[in-house]
């Protein structure tokens, strides 16, 4: 296969929020914020780790009517609601000191470090549910 | 105990300057990650990396401004506080003598950031078909 991953897609309740989230507690980038009124409005935002320029979160919101239907609009959010809409894991080489540094910004743990059989492991979750899991890998 | 080099200290405010651009950082800040005096952080920070901290952090600042104006169709105004700076009049002074046009310039130097949205089929396909309302077929095809 001739392709990369380059972009990933996650559904937010709202992109400002989520932006500064991504940006102003986890240090991110921005990447892309681009808004076509003739498209409804939609708005192409994207961020992504300093370190990595190949690769970036698509901060999407759920469209409205009639892109989406209500029905299916209200599936999204509540699955987002529910934590059960996804999730990032993202990879560290300090997990404690990475809590830490979050923490004292104001993000929220869902799990505080701990041992795993495949390193320390800790979790968060952005304004709109979904979960980012943090990993310091043990060396295998 | 090993002692610390000193350009550890000065790494870890240059790390700063990196990552935190955006926050109203200015010298003193970095020189208090440094945990070194001003005027003696200076000095040491340009002998180090080539530059007096105040220029890496206003390049730094002024690379993502550029990095925003070409991907972002947010306002020069709102680049500039983006990236940490107050002044928009000493921003713009600033970016022209390090990439010799005005912001606004710069951007109409590059392609538009329009052209970087990665519009979704689901949202293509509905605000691109033309409005049904305008098709005569429709009224023509109805009873009566």
């Amino acid at each position: 296969m001739h392709a990369t991953l380059s972009h990933v897609n996650v559904w937010v309740h709202d992109q400002d929020e989520a932006l500064a989230f991504y940006t102003d507690k986890l240090g991110m980038e921005v990447r892309d914020d681009v808004t076509l009124p003739e498209m409804g409005g939609f708005r192409w935002l994207t961020v992504g780790p300093a370190g990595q320029p190949d690769i970036a979160l698509v901060l999407m919101a759920i469209p409205e009517p009639p892109v989406f239907e209500p029905e299916t609009r209200a599936q999204i959010e509540s699955l987002m609601a529910k934590g059960v809409a996804g999730g990032l894991f993202m990879a560290t080489d300090d997990c404690q000191a990475t809590y830490e540094e979050l923490s004292g910004r104001g993000v929220e743990f869902v799990d505080l470090p701990e041992q795993r059989p495949y390193g320390l492991d800790a979790s968060f979750r952005d304004p709109s549910g979904n979960s980012i899991r943090l990993v310091q890998a043990t060396a295998m | 105990m090993t002692p610390v080099p000193p350009a550890r200290h000065l790494l870890r405010a240059k790390d700063l300057a990196d990552a935190r651009y955006g926050d109203p950082l200015d010298v003193a800040a970095l020189a208090d990650a440094a945990k070194l005096s001003q005027a003696h952080f200076s000095r040491e920070f340009r002998q180090a990396f080539g530059e007096s901290p105040h220029q890496y952090l206003l390049t730094r600042r002024l690379e993502r401004a550029a990095a925003l104006l070409c991907t972002t169709d947010r306002t020069v105004a709102d680049i500039c506080m983006t990236v940490g700076l107050r002044s928009v009049g000493s921003f713009t002074t600033s970016f022209g003598r390090a990439y010799g046009m005005s912001p606004t310039a710069y951007r109409a130097a590059h392609p538009p950031a329009v052209a970087r949205a990665r519009v979704p089929t689901c949202v293509l396909r509905v605000w691109g078909r033309p409005a049904s309302s305008r098709f005569r077929e429709d009224s023509a095809a109805r009873p009566g």
